[in-house]
């Protein structure tokens, strides 16, 4: 891991009227950690990643990501045209539905060549050539390049999402509940998958979930919200083999066991 | 014609007229970004040409010659009727031939007679928006041009690729004007794309339901979106025109009988007639005669 983070996070807040999406969270991300974000539904995970995301305007706070040149940048005083080519390239984000970040209309190769074509490659066969390289690496069959998502599972669905993620080698991700919806060995299997990416490819992410399991098993660090405060954070196994805070105990103890 | 005359000239009112042409100068200003306009209910329906007429009738005048054409033809129902709205209304010089003609409205396609300076091509436009079958939210669509970001236009030719193996986009082909803008030439066949590259005329493009104007400027560069792999080419026909034999020219299949006979024909009308008049008969006048 390198000196410098790659996100400073300080102080942000995100007020929905009087009520509170999340206050004072401050952190910091390094290259090639993951960093899980727990909590139970309402306590402002998916507000936080919205608000890092550059997808929801926080009310107060700043977020600073290192760009490629090293320089650190505040992602809500760039303009939205830096943004949005920072999302489409050094950014990815796999939504918990994935017909949210796919189009649904248009073949697995599409999906997965749109960004580069959106970065400027005009060739049709590297585009294409990339994109099966990639539906192989996320264990996408390879006849199945010009089928819409429409005709693919929940699972090759969201393994798609991915690729379309990861196409322009970006150096965070952002994942919302990425197993949410799938059924157990589905789940096991893009867990698995997304560890060896992670792995391979350096990735930072930041991986909101309510099943402590997937956080066990992606994340090195974890953070646990409680009503939009981030009530405890550490190393995953500390936290969740030795938790400190009251709600994080209860949280750890509330694991069904099988 | 005396000042009063010209006033409230051609069916719309001075202030319509204004409004108008301040949307066709901006148009012409920035080309391609389609400037939205408060476009009028006139006496036809959409999809009629609404747009395209109340572009003609803000830059008419009374010294303009009008040509009007309906996918080539002068003498199509959406033509003549045009035509002769502008006659009653306007009282103008009406012509069907395109080297004659100061306004030449069209529907679907340009003439094949090369366009001169000083002429200006009037385009009816159903849908201005290139992005719209790919990105249904006129917020997002408006951004992505105001940012440049034309990589899902390209998601359109890939798929085109994908499913047919080659650009299966034949008209409504879209262009980047002046290395910036990427705008839809309203459905004429790409066969016309190369046209509008450096054209000497004025070419503006009005869509009344949609309510935007935009424009091409005389001698402005326009460019066929493709891929280094797939270069963009415009359609050819295996036989000539079978009324004048003319090779090179954009045709339409007219069917002649229930037995699936059918021939080929120019479909720019006064282009074809010309060239008859000419003495270039087809080949084939038998199949000509029918």
């Amino acid at each position: 891991m390198s000196e410098t983070p790659l996100l400073k996070v300080s102080s942000l807040s995100k007020f929905y009227g009087s009520r509170i999406g999340c206050q004072n969270v401050t952190f910091e991300l390094w290259p090639g950690e993951v960093l899980a974000v727990v909590g139970e539904s309402g306590s402002g995970k998916t507000t936080l990643l919205n608000c890092l995301a550059t997808r929801l305007a926080p009310s107060a706070g700043s977020v600073e990501y290192r760009m490629r040149d090293g320089q650190f940048r505040d992602l809500y005083r760039m303009s939205e045209a830096e943004r949005r080519f920072l999302m489409r390239t050094d950014w990815g984000f796999v939504h918990q539905n994935p017909a949210d970040g796919l189009r649904m209309t248009v073949s697995a190769g599409a999906n997965v060549g749109e960004r580069l074509m959106a970065v400027g490659d005009r060739h049709y066969g590297k585009i294409r050539a990339t994109a099966t390289d990639w539906l192989g690496r996320v264990e996408i069959a390879e006849d199945r390049i010009d089928d819409q998502p429409r005709a693919f599972s929940g699972g090759m669905r969201q393994r798609l999402q991915i690729a379309r993620n990861l196409v322009t080698s970006p150096r965070l991700v952002f994942m919302d509940e990425p197993t949410g919806g799938l059924d157990v060995s589905v789940q096991a299997r893009l867990l698995d998958l997304l560890r060896g990416l992670v792995n391979d490819l350096g990735l930072a992410a930041i991986v909101v979930t309510h099943d402590l399991a997937v956080a066990r098993l992606l994340s090195h660090r974890i953070m646990v919200m409680k009503d939009g405060h981030i009530v405890e954070t550490g190393l995953t196994d500390r936290v969740l083999d030795d938790p400190q805070a009251p709600y994080t105990q209860l949280l750890v103890s509330s694991i069904l066991q099988v | 014609m005396t000042e009063l005359a010209t006033y409230n000239f051609a069916y719309l009112d001075e202030q319509t007229k204004r409004m108008i042409r301040r949307a066709i100068l901006k148009a012409i200003a920035i080309p391609g970004y389609q400037v939205p306009f408060a476009s009028r209910e006139m006496p036809m329906p959409y999809g009629w040409g609404t747009g395209g007429v109340q572009v003609t009738a803000a830059v008419i005048g009374p010294d303009d010659t009008l040509k009007v054409i309906d996918q080539g033809a002068d003498d199509t129902t959406n033509a003549v009727s045009i035509r002769a709205f502008f006659q009653k209304t306007a009282n103008v010089r009406v012509t069907t031939k395109t080297t004659e003609a100061t306004i030449i409205q069209t529907r679907h396609r340009i003439p094949e007679a090369a366009l001169q300076a000083g002429q200006t091509l009037v385009y009816q436009v159903p849908i201005p928006e290139p992005l719209r079958f790919l990105e249904p939210r006129e917020t997002e669509t408006r951004k992505m041009h105001a940012l440049e970001e034309y990589g899902l236009m390209h998601v359109k030719l890939y798929e085109d690729i994908a499913r047919h193996g080659h650009i299966a986009t034949t008209y409504a082909y879209p262009v980047k004007v002046e290395g910036r803008y990427v705008m839809d030439p309203s459905p004429t066949p790409k066969f016309d794309n190369p046209k509008m590259h450096n054209s000497p005329a004025l070419q503006l493009f009005g869509a009344g339901r949609e309510k935007r104007i935009y424009a091409i400027p005389p001698y402005t560069e326009v460019v066929s979106l493709d891929f280094e792999d797939h270069p963009f080419e415009i359609q050819t026909f295996s036989q000539p025109c079978a009324l004048c034999g003319a090779k090179g020219s954009y045709l339409d299949e007219v069917i002649l009988d229930d037995k699936g006979g059918s021939m080929f024909v120019c479909s720019d009308t006064d282009f074809c007639e010309d060239r008859q008049a000419e003495g270039q008969l087809s080949a084939n006048p038998a199949e000509a005669a029918e």
